[in-house]
């Protein structure tokens, strides 16, 4: 090794074990995302207003043409108004991590001595965040339009993180939808083709047995489904054990194909 | 020295080496084999047009790329192997002025100091000296989007220096400053190279390189075609560029003609153009006009200019630098808004 002959400017880096630097780089990261929300409300408001509208609109406009056996409509909406919440919310990991990718930021990022992880994880974060806040401000709503617990609050909190559970992995799906693209328009684009039919063609809204055959295959399998079906067990009552485990299988085996694939774009990303 | 000052000690005689350095994209080849030596506290200039190669070279120093082969070693570290202990040591500013438009100059510097390590207490005292450093205390506080882009750009130099790095790679860093704006940067560069920091940064105007560097490299096409100092590349072609608009081909081929008699005059004919380079630009032209003017041959235009990139790629190459003309001609109106 050559000798050491440089005088280097007045050092003043601290050097962290690898977990310390992962936490910290993520919830650096993290902040940073959230301080978008608060300075852009828009953000905010787009992804909280689009679901309010579809709570009045189902409620007050298709609601009566559904019927649903055993509940009143609203009851039987307002876990899918959550599920629908969480899920669109997630297209928001894909819109920000492409814009940061067309900024030339996360270049900046892959030159920082930052833990490989922090982006993502900040990312998704920050998106979860964002998250509790929209479906706790649904919650809010759909008591004020009607929707009642039948089982009790522990339910209902049951419900509640297993659909942010849910987001969370879903977040992650689009994450690498937002690094693929690297461009925050297409992302947007590319992303609802994705969304709406795991959340249209699902139990969110209206009752499986409604669909054609073929779809019910489908729509009684698909995740957004199972997370919706195990959410309302939660809140309403019945069969929820299996549901609920199923939904997490779900979430588990999701996040094990893309989060490993997220990171792997990631670092050849430029 | 404190602690910190021990975990970023360098093992290099020099902040950069590379040694055939090539990467290939789906279509095209952008480093066909760069070699590169860069001396701990000099400015190194990476000239070349668009498309030659030069930010593909920088990322890759910087571990954004992996290179297809060669090796870099940056402080002594291989860039391939040990990405971290570069990442320690180095600052960079990329061709996109990368700050986040939704945050304030200041909660940018913070950010940046948190992710490249700096002590917790350190983050926010750094962030004000380089927001007064870049003038930028005024704008501290409002959100970038609302930045003009000049400013943008001190912001986003600003945020290279945050953990005040040893070697700094700066690509592009004055495409887009007004003039005054990119006088202060060269100012600010040479302060830093005086500190003893070392300066890799890419440019499309010789003007810049020959200002600010002590050693250049004309990349092209993925090749270092030429490397020197400055003035070991201006004495390859002259260090002023007459150039003589006679009217007319036949006026020109003759004015050729006659010129090429002339001692020291080396004339090179497009369309009615005439150029010569010289290192002697005044008494060139005083001897150019009264041979022409007695033959009939008077110019209709005339001009008198400093060697461009363009100027060097034709004697290095023969060929012009593609993009560089255009790039060369904008210049003056590129200016921030």
């Amino acid at each position: 090794m050559s000798t050491i002959t440089a005088t280097i400017p007045a050092a003043d880096i601290e050097r962290r074990s690898a977990v310390v630097a992962a936490v910290r780089d993520a919830s650096a990261v993290a902040q940073r995302n959230l301080i978008a929300y608060r300075r852009v409300p828009q953000l905010l408001v787009f992804s909280t207003i689009q679901p309010v509208v579809f709570v009045l609109m189902f409620r007050y406009v298709f609601g009566g043409a559904i019927s649903v056996p055993g509940f009143s409509y609203v009851d039987f909406l307002m876990p899918g108004i959550f599920i629908q919440t969480v899920v669109f919310g997630a297209m928001g990991t894909a819109v920000g991590l492409a814009t940061d990718v067309k900024s030339g930021l996360l270049e900046r990022f892959r030159a920082l001595p930052m833990a490989r992880s922090a982006v993502l994880a900040g990312r998704t974060l920050a998106d979860l965040c964002r998250n509790v806040f929209v479906v706790l401000l649904m919650t809010a709503i759909g008591f004020a339009v009607g929707f009642r617990v039948h089982t009790g609050p522990l339910g209902l909190l049951g419900a509640l993180l297993l659909l942010l559970l849910f987001g969370y992995t879903m977040s992650w799906v689009f994450a690498l939808l937002g690094l693929a693209v690297g461009d925050p328009e297409t992302a947007q684009a590319a992303a609802f083709p994705v969304v709406a039919p795991l959340v249209f063609a699902s139990s969110a809204f209206v009752p499986v047995n409604t669909m054609p055959g073929w779809m019910q295959v489908f729509a009684n399998h698909q995740p957004v489904s199972i997370t919706t079906s195990a959410a309302r067990a939660l809140v309403l009552g019945g069969d929820t054990a299996s549901l609920v485990l199923q939904s997490i299988g779900w979430c588990a085996g999701i996040l094990l194909v893309f989060a490993p694939l997220a990171v792997w774009r990631y670092r050849r990303a430029v | 020295m404190t602690d910190g000052a021990v975990s970023r000690a360098v093992r290099a005689d020099a902040a950069v080496v590379a040694e055939g350095l090539r990467k290939r994209f789906k279509d095209t080849v952008a480093l066909k084999g760069v070699d590169l030596r860069v001396e701990w506290g000099t400015i190194f200039a990476l000239l070349g047009p668009n498309g030659a190669g030069k930010t593909t070279a920088i990322r890759i120093l910087t571990t954004i790329l992996s290179p297809d082969g060669g090796r870099a070693q940056v402080a002594g570290f291989d860039v391939v192997s040990e990405p971290a202990e570069v990442r320690y040591r180095i600052g960079l500013a990329g061709q996109a002025a990368a700050v986040d438009a939704n945050l304030t100059g200041r909660e940018n510097l913070r950010l940046i100091g948190r992710l490249a390590q700096l002590p917790g207490r350190l983050v926010a005292p750094r962030a004000v000296e380089l927001l007064e450093r870049f003038g930028l205390q005024d704008a501290a506080d409002r959100p970038v989007r609302t930045y003009s882009g000049g400013m943008r750009r001190r912001l986003d130099v600003a945020a290279a220096l945050v953990q005040r790095p040893p070697i700094l790679f700066l690509d592009e860093p004055t495409t887009g400053l007004d003039p005054q704006s990119r006088n202060d940067l060269w100012t600010t560069i040479r302060e830093l190279v005086a500190q003893g920091t070392s300066v890799v940064l890419t440019t499309q105007y010789l003007e810049e390189a020959d200002r600010l560097a002590g050693r250049v490299a004309v990349v092209d096409r993925g090749l270092v075609i030429a490397e020197g100092t400055p003035a070991e590349l201006k004495s390859r072609m002259g260090s002023t560029v007459i150039e003589l608009g006679l009217g007319d081909e036949e006026r020109a081929i003759r004015s050729v003609e006659l010129l090429s008699r002339l001692d020291r005059a080396q004339p090179e004919r497009d369309a009615s153009m005439v150029r010569l380079t010289s290192h002697d630009g005044p008494r060139l032209l005083a001897e150019v006009l009264r041979a022409l003017d007695a033959e009939g041959l008077a110019p209709v235009t005339i001009s008198v200019r400093e060697p461009s990139l363009d100027d060097v790629f034709l004697a290095l190459t023969g060929h012009h630098a593609e993009g560089a003309i255009e790039a060369a001609d904008t210049r003056p109106t590129q200016a921030a808004s």
